[in-house]
């Protein structure tokens, strides 16, 4: 197996037990609010759309394919973190009488 | 290996040594180690209405220092590109965030889905173009996977948000050999799949692998119905973030594997929680049929059994009460009802009534859809109580007022084993006082079944729109 292979199971492995015990604790209020924001983490995939048309590659399909992926999952970021704190806002205890 | 008889070995042997990325400078790296441990943090503070906004803030602040470490890559060349899809993502995520009513959530989450799913599997597609042949076995593997979650994920998820947008017919759509013909579909992508990693130079594979993922999304999600929908929403939001995590392989970025792992267990959870307050497994949920046929006649059980009452009668009970429960279901959602609930919980708190929420886990079209909207109308948070904790306390309320709600209050989950529903959890409002079921008629639930506890001794029916009644009662209520 070569070695990138290896560690990147390795921390696979590891960060999905990670997210099982820390989600695991979440509230079952907020579980809307959980489900947009992991989906907004999950749209760190902009990074790698941004390396891949970055590099530009001397395809114009390339490019293409890349730009569309960096808008969709900046679309994702934006509105994926927005949507999750204008939900979390509404959260509120009793005012105090 | 199965490829060492194959012609693209020498071409695969020779990249091997030509490694297609560069090495990553120590500093981009320490901020994404940084990054990933903002992302965990950002979960754990998740736990409690108290501190969630502070997690939202530690995920922003780490994918903004990912985001900016990336683009000062050196591998990152052109940047015009770049800055056009961020300016056209910003302008088309705003509205979406920020004007989107919060009974529109699900669909817009489904959205938000399929577009991370479609990022994912774009870039593999990019990717196998851009370096083809000369990637290794592993790498190719890689592709074949976030290809095949991206796609179908992208395909299933628009198909999710149509249903729940009700563009698409929300009821479970059947036609014969169904299961046969999605299976086949899968099989036949992930023997597509494999020809990619076994023959990447042949122009054909890819193309057909693309267009069986994508077709495979659209069967899998176009049977299932309104009702699975909690489970279905969960599923392919752990689908998105395995589709991401797999890019983490492809591009060996640690951050994406992280990221996307985080979504990737998050969404199995919920959907464990879903298909367990459903008593169903996931097989079932995807590939299931409804049984119809087994269930009691209607008219058996509600012939003669039914009592109606009005506002005023309504208005006279709750003006007795010392302990009320309301039990909102997703016709709470359809009616807008959220701040007319808002509005009734506010006027009995004010004449000393306890009023408490009891939610079910399934109620409304997305895990923890309801909280989110009686939070909008202003309830308290520590008011919305999950099933478990709200269960035991049902004999004690004088009234329950379900809305909008059906399958998730049958007593015949609970006591009747021939039940399509047997074994069910559900919220056990029929050990109250009163209970009075705002409701436009009588007709069934999702799963399609009469309801024994609308024909119930201390059951009492109000035929009515799940608004207009709260505010009728409100407004008798005032008068006494």
């Amino acid at each position: 197996m070569n070695p990138s292979l290896e560690s990147n199971l390795f921390v696979f492995a590891l960060a999905a037990f990670l997210g099982y015990e820390v989600v695991r604790r979440v509230s079952p209020q907020l579980h809307t609010p959980l489900m947009s924001l992991t989906n907004a983490i999950s749209a760190i995939s902009v990074v790698g759309a941004i390396v891949v048309t970055g590099a530009g590659h001397n395809t114009t399909m390339v490019v293409v394919l890349g730009t569309i992926a960096v808008t969709a999952s900046m679309i994702n970021v934006v509105g994926g973190f927005l949507m999750t704190d204008r939900m979390l806002k509404m959260f509120k205890k009793r005012k105090s009488q | 290996m199965i490829r060492s008889y194959l012609p693209v070995t020498i071409i695969a042997a020779t990249a091997k040594f030509l490694p297609h990325r560069q090495v990553m400078p120590a500093y981009v790296i320490l901020i994404y180690l940084a990054a990933a441990m903002l992302f965990a943090l950002s979960l754990k503070w998740l736990s409690s209405p108290k501190t969630a906004r502070w997690g939202v803030l530690a995920g922003e602040i780490g994918m903004a220092a990912a985001i900016i470490a990336t683009l000062f890559l050196p591998e990152v060349r052109h940047y015009d590109w770049i800055f056009i899809a961020f300016a056209i993502a910003i302008a088309a995520a705003l509205p979406m965030a920020l004007l989107i009513p919060m009974t529109a959530v699900p669909q817009q989450i489904a959205l938000f889905h399929a577009f991370g799913a479609l990022a994912a599997a774009l870039v593999g597609t990019a990717e196998y173009y851009a370096h083809g042949t000369s990637l290794g076995t592993s790498t190719l593997v890689a592709i074949g996977f976030e290809s095949l979650l991206g796609y179908l994920t992208f395909t299933g998820s628009l198909v999710a948000a149509g249903k729940l947008q009700e563009i698409l017919p929300t009821q479970p759509m059947h036609y014969p050999f169904q299961n046969v013909a999605s299976i086949s579909v899968l099989a036949a992508s992930v023997i597509a799949g494999a020809m990619v990693v076994v023959i990447p130079a042949n122009p054909l594979v890819f193309p057909i692998f693309i267009a069986q993922c994508l077709l495979f999304g659209v069967m899998l999600i176009l049977p299932i119905g309104g009702g699975d929908m909690p489970t279905v929403i969960a599923l392919l939001n752990s689908y998105a973030g395995l589709s991401a995590s797999a890019m983490g392989f492809v591009l060996n970025n640690k951050l994406l594997i992280i990221g996307g792992a985080l979504e990737g267990s998050s969404g199995f959870i919920l959907a464990m929680i879903m298909c367990k307050a459903m008593n169903r497994s996931f097989i079932n949920v995807l590939f299931g049929q409804v049984q119809a046929g087994k269930a009691t006649k209607s008219d058996d059980i509600y012939g003669g059994n039914i009592k109606s009452v009005n506002a005023e009668e309504v208005a006279a009970i709750l003006d007795g009460a010392r302990r009320v429960a309301i039990v909102p279901g997703y016709g709470l959602a359809v009616a807008q009802a959220q701040h007319a609930v808002g509005q009734l919980f506010e006027l009995l708190e004010s004449r000393s009534v306890d009023v408490q929420f009891g939610i079910h886990p399934v109620a409304g079209r997305m895990p923890g859809h309801m909280n989110v909207l009686l939070a909008e109308a202003n309830i308290p948070y520590d008011h919305l109580m999950e099933m478990d904790r709200i269960n035991p306390e049902f004999e004690n309320m004088d009234v329950v007022i379900v809305n909008g709600a059906n399958d998730v209050v049958n007593p015949d989950a609970r006591d009747n084993p021939n039940s399509p529903i047997a074994g069910m959890p559900i919220l056990n409002v029929d050990k109250a006082g009163t209970v009075i079921v705002i409701k436009r008629s009588l007709s069934s639930g999702f799963a399609g079944i009469p309801n024994p506890l609308f024909a119930a001794k201390n059951c009492l029916m109000y035929f009515a729109d799940g608004k207009k009644a709260v505010l009728d009662i409100i407004a008798e209520l005032e008068k006494l």
